[in-house]
C-alpha cells in the first residue's frame, strides 16, 4: 500500500517505537489507546513485593510470559537497613526462584543503569518496571516506563500492557555549554522553563546542538529529570556513540536508531538556552531553579553525590578533579554512592576512589542511596543539603532542606562549606 | 454494572494560604517510611499524612466522600498504595484539574475513579469542603450543591471498561489475557 504511506502524516519517536510495538494495522496516534509489546519488564525492592502479591492473588504459580525477558533489580535499599525491606527482597528472591527469573541483587546497583550497561534496554525497545524514574532510558532512546505494582504483575503474566499514545513536544536546546557548566545545569535550564507541569501526559524529543554534543552520562542526567516535568518519556535521538555502546553492550549488530520524521507533529515546540552559569533547583521543589550565585553563601551540613542523575564514573571523576589533594570543610558530611558495581569498579581502578576517600567522602556501595530516603544521605530536622539527585520535595530525602546541583556545584560547596559557585 | 453517577461530601485540599494544591506528589499522599506495608486495609489511616494541613485527613474522611486537588495531582513516584489508600478510606472519586501521569494509570488500573476538571484552579473559589458533588463518570459532568453544573473529561473508553470489570485483572481476564 506505497500509496497510503505516502500520505501518511510524519511520525515522532514514540508514535514508531509502539508501531512497532504493537498489533499490525492500529492506529498510534496521540489520545489513540493501544496494546504495547513490553520487550522487558522489571520490578525492584521498592514495588516489587506488591507485584509478587498481586501476581500471586491472581495467576498462583502459572509461570510468567517469558521469564528471559523479566527480571528484578533491587536498587532501593541495598542491603536492606530494616526488616520490612528484608522481608519484600526475599519474598521476591523466592519468587524468582520458583519462576526462573534473574535477580540483579543488592549488590548490582540502579536498576535503570544496569539495564543500560547490561544492554537489556536498547534504542527502539520498550521496558517497564516499578521504578518511576525508568523513563531515563530515553537516554539512549528506548522507551521506558515506571508503573504501579498491579501494571508490572499484569506485564509480568501477559508481556504487554494498554497505554495511552501521549502528544509530543519538541524542546531544543539551543548554543553551547562551556565549564563550569555541565549536562545538569542545561537539564535544570530545561525544567526550569518547563516547570513541574510542562511536560504533563507528554513525550519530549530533545534536540539542538546542546543536546547532540551531550555523551552517555550526560544524555542520562537529562533524561532522569523528565519526570520532574511531569512528561511520560523524554528521548534523545541516539547519536553513533550510543548506538555503538548498545550494540556492544546488548550483543545486538542489528539496532538502529529510531528518529522522527522531518514533517512530524508536535504540540509544542520550546527553545531553550543552554546556561551559561551553574544553576540550582531549591526547596520545596525541583522545578524551582535559580543560579547558584543568588543562594550562594549558604552554609551548608551535607552532600550527597550520585543517584540515577548524577552516578556515573564521569559525574564523580569531574568531583576528583576539584577535590585532587584538598579536603572537605570540617562540618560537612559528604556522601558518595556509584550508580552501578560497574561505576565502582571504574572508579577503583582509575583512582577516583582514593581521591575522594583521601578529600574526606564516605562512599558507600551502589545503589539509589538517599532518594526516597531509602539508605545514605537522608536529612536531618534544620539540616541543608546540596545533593545530585532528582527530588527535594518536602521529606523526600527527610526532615532537612535539600539543594539539588550538578556534582560539580557540590564539589565546590562541599569544600567550602557553602553553596558556592564553580571556580 | 457498577453506578456511573456518584454523589459525596466534598474535600478541597488547599495550601495553609487557602490555595487549591498543585503538585501534590505521592510522598505526601502516602510517605515511604509506609512503603512497606502491603495490605490495603492497613493503608488508609496514612493517608496525606505527608501534606501540611492535612495530617489527619484519615480520621475525618468518610466512605464516598470526593476529594479536590489542583494540577498534577499524584505527581512523582510509582507507588500504587498512593492511590490504594483513598481506596482503603472508601473514597469515591478524585476530581483534579490534572493527574501525574503514572498516578493516573494507577488509579485506572484498580478502578479509582478519577476525573479530570480542566481549568478548575480558575474557579477553585466556588469549591468548599463540605460542599455535595455529583460527578458522572460517562459525561464527565460535575454538580455543585445540586445547581452550578462543570464539564469535566468523561472516562475514556479503557477507563470505563476497568471500572467496570473491577481492576486491571478482572479486565485482563474478560479480554483473555493471562488466564
Amino acid at each position: 500500500m506505497l500509496h497510503m504511506e505516502k500520505h501518511m502524516p510524519g511520525q515522532t519517536i514514540i508514535q514508531k517505537i509502539f508501531a512497532a510495538h504493537t498489533s499490525a494495522g492500529a492506529l498510534v496516534a496521540p489520545g489513540s489507546i493501544i496494546w504495547l509489546d513490553l520487550d522487558v519488564r522489571t520490578a525492584r525492592d521498592f514495588g516489587g513485593a506488591n507485584v509478587v502479591k498481586n501476581y500471586r492473588t491472581h495467576y498462583g504459580d502459572s509461570p510468567v510470559a517469558d521469564k528471559d525477558r523479566t527480571f528484578f533489580t533491587f536498587d532501593l535499599v541495598v542491603p536492606a537497613n530494616n526488616i520490612p525491606y528484608a522481608n519484600n527482597q526475599q519474598l521476591c528472591r523466592v519468587f524468582a526462584r520458583e519462576q526462573g527469573i534473574k535477580v540483579y541483587d543488592v549488590d548490582a546497583g540502579i536498576g535503570s543503569h544496569v539495564a543500560l550497561e547490561r544492554g537489556l534496554a536498547y534504542p527502539g525497545s520498550t521496558f517497564v518496571g516499578t521504578d518511576s524514574h525508568l523513563n531515563i532510558l530515553g537516554a539512549v532512546g528506548a522507551f521506558g516506563q515506571g508503573m504501579g505494582d498491579q501494571d508490572i504483575a499484569f506485564a509480568f503474566k501477559t508481556g504487554r500492557t494498554w497505554f495511552e499514545v501521549p502528544p509530543t513536544m519538541k524542546v531544543v536546546v539551543n548554543g553551547r555549554m562551556q565549564p563550569p557548566c555541565t549536562a545538569r545545569d542545561l537539564t535544570l535550564a530545561v525544567l526550569g522553563r518547563l516547570g513541574s507541569n510542562g511536560a504533563l501526559g507528554r513525550a519530549i524529543e530533545f534536540t539542538g546542538p546542546a543536546v547532540e554534543a551531550l555523551d552517555l552520562p550526560g544524555r542520562i542526567t537529562l533524561a532522569s529529570l523528565v519526570t520532574e516535568m511531569g512528561g511520560i518519556i523524554g528521548f534523545i535521538p541516539p547519536s553513533e556513540e550510543v548506538i555503538a555502546y548498545a550494540r556492544q553492550r546488548s550483543g545486538r549488530r542489528d539496532i538502529e536508531g529510531v528518529y522522527a520524521d522531518p514533517d512530524a507533529e508536535y504540540v509544542e515546540v520550546v527553545e531553550v538556552d543552554a546556561p551559561n552559569e551553574p544553576l540550582i533547583a531549591c526547596p520545596p521543589s525541583p522545578a524551582n531553579v535559580k543560579p547558584v550565585r543568588e543562594v550562594a553563601g549558604r552554609r551548608i551540613d551535607s552532600v550527597f553525590l550520585g543517584s540515577c542523575s548524577n552516578g556515573r564514573f564521569e559525574d564523580f571523576a569531574a568531583v576528583a578533579e576539584i577535590v585532587e589533594g584538598r579536603h572537605i570543610a570540617p562540618w560537612v558530611m559528604a556522601s558518595v554512592v556509584p550508580a552501578t558495581r560497574e561505576v565502582f569498579e571504574q572508579m577503583l581502578h582509575s583512582g577516583v576512589l582514593e581521591t575522594l576517600f583521601h578529600a574526606g567522602f564516605i562512599i558507600s556501595n551502589p545503589g539509589c542511596g538517599g532518594c526516597a530516603s531509602g539508605h545514605i544521605g537522608m536529612t536531618g530536622k534544620g539540616e541543608v543539603q546540596v545533593s545530585t539527585s532528582n527530588r527535594n520535595f518536602p521529606g523526600k530525602q527527610g526532615d532537612g532542606e535539600t539543594y539539588l546541583t550538578s556534582p560539580v556545584t557540590a564539589a565546590w560547596s562541599a569544600l567550602k562549606g557553602e553553596i558556592a559557585v564553580a571556580e | 454494572m457498577k453506578p456511573t453517577q456518584i454523589q459525596g461530601r466534598l474535600w478541597v485540599l488547599t495550601d495553609p494560604q487557602g490555595r487549591l494544591y498543585d503538585d501534590i506528589d505521592t510522598d505526601m499522599i502516602f510517605h515511604n517510611r509506609y512503603l512497606h506495608i502491603t495490605d490495603v486495609a492497613q493503608m488508609g489511616q496514612y493517608t496525606l499524612d505527608n501534606l501540611k494541613g492535612w495530617q489527619d485527613f484519615a480520621r475525618k474522611a468518610q466512605a464516598g466522600d470526593i476529594v479536590m486537588a489542583g494540577k498534577n495531582f499524584g505527581a512523582g513516584s510509582s507507588r500504587q498504595q498512593a492511590v490504594d489508600c483513598f481506596r482503603a478510606l472508601g473514597i469515591g472519586a478524585i476530581v483534579a484539574e490534572s493527574f501525574g501521569a503514572i498516578y493516573k494509570r494507577n488509579a485506572i488500573n484498580s478502578g479509582l475513579p478519577i476525573l479530570t476538571l480542566p481549568g478548575l484552579t480558575d474557579m477553585a473559589g466556588r469549591f468548599q469542603t463540605g460542599d455535595s458533588l455529583a460527578v458522572d463518570f460517562a459525561t464527565g459532568q460535575v454538580v455543585l450543591n445540586g445547581g452550578q453544573v462543570f464539564l469535566g473529561e468523561p472516562f475514556s473508553q479503557v477507563q470505563m471498561d476497568i471500572y467496570q470489570a473491577g481492576d486491571l485483572f478482572a479486565y485482563g481476564k474478560l479480554l483473555g489475557a493471562g488466564t
